[in-house]
């Protein structure tokens, strides 16, 4: 059997090589020949992160399911790549003048609705104007809200103004809110779009069957004939089901076990680091922490080895209290790690005019799994600098309502962002409605907003470098470490790569993978 | 004997509308409404304004249980407020899933626990009566969480021989239908045997000591006569109970059994329905659980009544 398919490895090979491909070295030209992908099957996802509730209203699009549900049959504008950067999909091209205030989008020609109907720049424009407006409920409200103006100048052109410059644009255009749909759809149970599979049945909260959509545009993708969801929302019958074959992919493996599901040879577990960060927010307006020196001592009162080993079993990076993740180009390379010295949290301690400190966590599962053995981690490491945490156990439920943004020291999580700008803005610039340190620094503010509008990477790269250095040094939130994205495939499921955006190849995997005969 | 049966009805039927006053109070009480729920850490203060404005969330609670009631009174369960879908239709598959799983389970753990039961009592003390007793103990004493999860080790992980998810769907074969649902009503089994067959045990004994038992044996009965003939029907009130009790937990729950197996039930229906704080769904899933609890409480009640003897046959007005 394995000589066999060796041979025909190394046949598939020379063929390749025959074929064009004789620049590359030997070794590559057969891994190029094992990824050339296959059509046909049956693929079995089992996802958690979906309910009854659920439907495909772009507006609302907030839980796995749905979202990688919509990515099946819709097609976002901007598509975020494995390298997280961003490629064309039904914007073909775009273009900004300087200042990026005012920036041309070209709408990609020859694709088509499900129902046979053309793509233009109204499909685009409807879809967009979802989430804009005063009465729109849309989760992505306050990113759709920099547009000022949003015109058609002909069928295949788009034309947006923003309210300031951003030449983060099309990466804010990757979100997975802005999918498209066809102008005036409003049938949220049964979706439209233009993407790689068509609905066949969908029951909200337990299964949806997708069928290959036979006119897919994009090229060397949709290569399952058929994509079956089984919703699992339970973490141990979701791994139980990768385990015992039922499924061959899952999302959000638990650290815990991971280690336990490698030992499987019929799967593979897919470790993507990506911009999904921990963190330990205070509120910068309430004593104690409105003084800087305390916020210091309690970023140097940390252990982030022992908590990345312990909490997340190493699945992670460690973190330098800015929420910027190394797969960021703007990330910077050169600000020096923190590291746990109980001596300076002491000195900082000091320095505010006490000699120890008592402070209390709120802390709950809500805001990570694990995060309250974290909590008691973090406590134990901060005792030696003389800092007395008292943990407060939360319950899960309403976790968001009632403690985050509302204790003055607490726990919680970011899910990453495709630019260093949106994390930025979303979490640390004063006026974001999200910022839950309550951190104010009109200079960072002033900062944030003037890279925004600049066309040259090299001269953002500079400001944001900075800013990162603001907040590790100045702000609210102490971020001890960035949580990998894990899930788990079945060996048979080839073209699989890790992706800084969410689990399942930014939800893309269904449309990205083939299965081996 | 009819009057008695009456007030059982009505007396269901007022446990019922407190129930719904409750179910009702209880949602009210969650933390954080369904907008927030929907739109988790998106959430703007103007996005969460304008989705509670959409989804009718500003009326008072007076005001929403009376016209929630009034429409369950009509049979009208509502629209659920993520959806928009009518709470009826996501609602009777998953209850007839529950039922189908729930029947399942008790065809098959019905008689064997009463067999055994009654064994166990004839031939108390002997060894068959201890063993089953331990092994009922013991089952009995395993959470379902951990029983599951043992059995698809075994089952699934193992050996392949049965599915680790229940995954049913419409349309799909008889055959196939029972060997997806075959672990999580095993567990079912396991669970609600032990107790029906203790119970049985127990009241047939207890009827045992009787002198009119004693009698039979004087008469020079045999004692599996005794126990069948005798003993059994005589205790058939509190067995009725106690299987009506089993039923109600094999359908109202099960809802760790669906998490674990991942089956389509109710029970799943109604914690995701509470995770997204939807609270006419919730509230229809808690109505449907409430009443088939006071149902089948009162069908066993009115069924030991009529199976009561002394009430079956009133004397004449006694002077």
């Amino acid at each position: 059997m394995t000589a066999n398919s060796r041979f025909h490895l190394d046949r598939r090979a020379l063929l390749a090589g025959a074929a064009g491909l004789g620049a590359l070295t030997f070794l590559p030209g057969l891994l190029a020949a094992q990824e050339v992908p296959k059509k046909g099957g049956t693929l079995k996802m089992g996802i958690g992160g979906g309910s009854t509730t659920d439907d495909f209203d772009l507006r609302k699009m907030n839980d796995w399911v749905p979202v990688n549900q919509a990515y099946m049959v819709m097609n976002g504008l901007v598509e975020i790549d494995k390298d997280n950067k961003a490629q064309p999909e039904l914007f073909e091209s775009w273009e900004a003048q300087p200042g990026a205030i005012e920036w041309s989008f070209k709408v990609r020609q020859g694709v088509s609705f499900h129902n046979g109907k053309a793509l233009t720049a109204d499909d685009i424009i409807y879809s967009l104007n979802l989430h804009r407006g005063p009465d729109t409920p849309s989760g992505a409200r306050s990113i759709a809200a920099v547009i000022k103006d949003l015109a058609k100048v002909s069928d295949s052109e788009v034309k947006i103004t923003l309210e300031s410059g951003n030449a983060d644009l099309p990466y804010m255009l990757s979100d997975y809110h802005f999918l498209v749909v066809p102008d005036g759809f409003t049938d949220w149970a049964k979706p439209i779009g233009t993407g790689p599979f068509i609905p066949e049945s969908i029951e909200p909260g337990v299964r949806g069957r997708f069928t290959r959509n036979p006119n897919y545009w994009k090229p060397g993708c949709a290569n399952v004939d058929v994509v079956e969801v089984i919703v699992i929302n339970d973490l141990s019958a979701r791994t139980n089901a990768l385990m015992s074959g039922q499924v061959q992919a899952i999302n959000a493996v638990d650290f815990k076990t991971v280690d336990l599901l490698k030992r499987n040879p019929r799967v593979q577990v897919i470790q993507s680091a990506g911009g999904q960060h921990f963190t330990f927010p205070m509120n910068c307006t309430q004593a104690p922490f409105s003084d800087n020196n305390i916020r210091l001592a309690i970023k140097y009162s940390v252990d982030r080895e022992q908590l990345l080993n312990t909490a997340l079993r190493g699945y992670g990076q460690l973190g330098n209290d800015h929420p910027i993740p190394k797969t960021d180009r703007f990330f910077n390379t050169e600000l020096p790690q923190r590291v746990y010295d109980p001596e300076k949290a002491k000195f900082h301690l000091k320095q505010a005019g006490l000699d120890k400190l008592d402070v209390t966590l709120q802390a709950s599962d809500a805001a990570f799994a694990g995060a309250v053995d974290a909590a008691a981690i973090y406590r134990t490491a901060a005792a030696a600098a003389g800092i007395n945490v008292t943990i407060q156990r939360e319950p899960a439920d309403g976790y968001w309502e009632n403690v985050w943004m509302k204790a003055p020291f607490c726990m919680s999580y970011w899910g990453g962002r495709p630019t260093a700008d949106q994390m930025l803005t979303i979490a640390y610039q004063s006026t974001s409605a999200q910022n839950d340190s309550y951190w104010k620094n009109e200079k960072f503010d002033q900062l944030l907003t003037e890279a925004r509008a600049l066309l040259d990477d090299e001269k953002r790269k500079a400001i944001y470098w900075e800013l990162q250095q603001m907040i590790s040094d100045e702000g609210g939130v102490m971020i001890p470490m960035f949580g990998d994205y894990l899930d788990g495939v079945s060996v048979q499921v080839k073209g699989v790569t890790p992706h800084p955006m969410f689990n399942l190849m930014g939800a893309r995997f269904a449309e990205k993978v083939w299965l081996e005969a | 004997m009819g009057t008695l049966i009456l007030q059982r009805l009505g007396l269901g039927l007022v446990t019922l509308v407190l129930v719904s006053v409750l179910v009702f109070a209880g949602t009210e009480l969650l933390p954080g409404d369904v907008a927030s729920s929907i739109l988790g850490q998106n959430a703007t203060p103007e996005s969460l304004a304008a989705l509670r404005t959409e989804l009718g969330l500003n009326a008072g609670p007076v005001a929403r249980y009376l016209s929630w009631a009034g429409g369950i009174l009509h049979g009208d369960l509502g629209q659920s407020l993520a959806n928009r879908q009518p709470v009826a239709g996501l609602l009777w598959p998953r209850f007839w899933n529950t039922m189908s799983l729930a029947a399942y389970a008790a065809v098959i753990a019905i008689p064997l626990a009463l067999v055994l039961g009654i064994a166990c009592a004839a031939f108390r003390g002997s060894f068959f009566d201890r063993a089953a007793n331990v092994i009922a103990l013991i089952t009995a004493s395993l959470p379902e969480y951990f029983l599951g999860l043992l059995l698809i080790l075994f089952f699934s992980v193992q050996t392949g021989l049965l599915p680790s998810l229940a995954d049913t769907w419409d349309g799909m074969g008889f055959g196939e239908w029972l060997k997806a649902t075959t672990l999580p009503m095993i567990v079912l089994v396991l669970v609600t045997v032990a107790q029906i067959m203790r119970m049985t045990r127990t009241t047939v004994l207890g009827v045992m000591d009787q002198p009119y038992i004693e009698t039979a044996f004087l008469k020079g009965m045999k004692n599996g006569r005794v126990v069948l003939r005798h003993a059994t029907p005589n205790a058939i009130g509190p067995i009725v109970n106690v299987v009506a009790f089993n039923l109600t937990y094999l359908i109202a729950g099960v809802v760790l059994v669906e998490a674990i197996f991942n089956y389509n039930g109710l029970g799943r229906f109604m914690v995701d329905a509470v995770s997204k704080r939807d609270l006419p769904m919730v509230q229809a899933a808690a109505m449907v659980f409430a009443s088939i609890y006071v149902g089948l409480n009162m069908l066993a009640d009115i069924l030991a009544i009529a199976l009561n003897p002394r009430l079956r046959h009133p004397r004449a007005k006694e002077a």
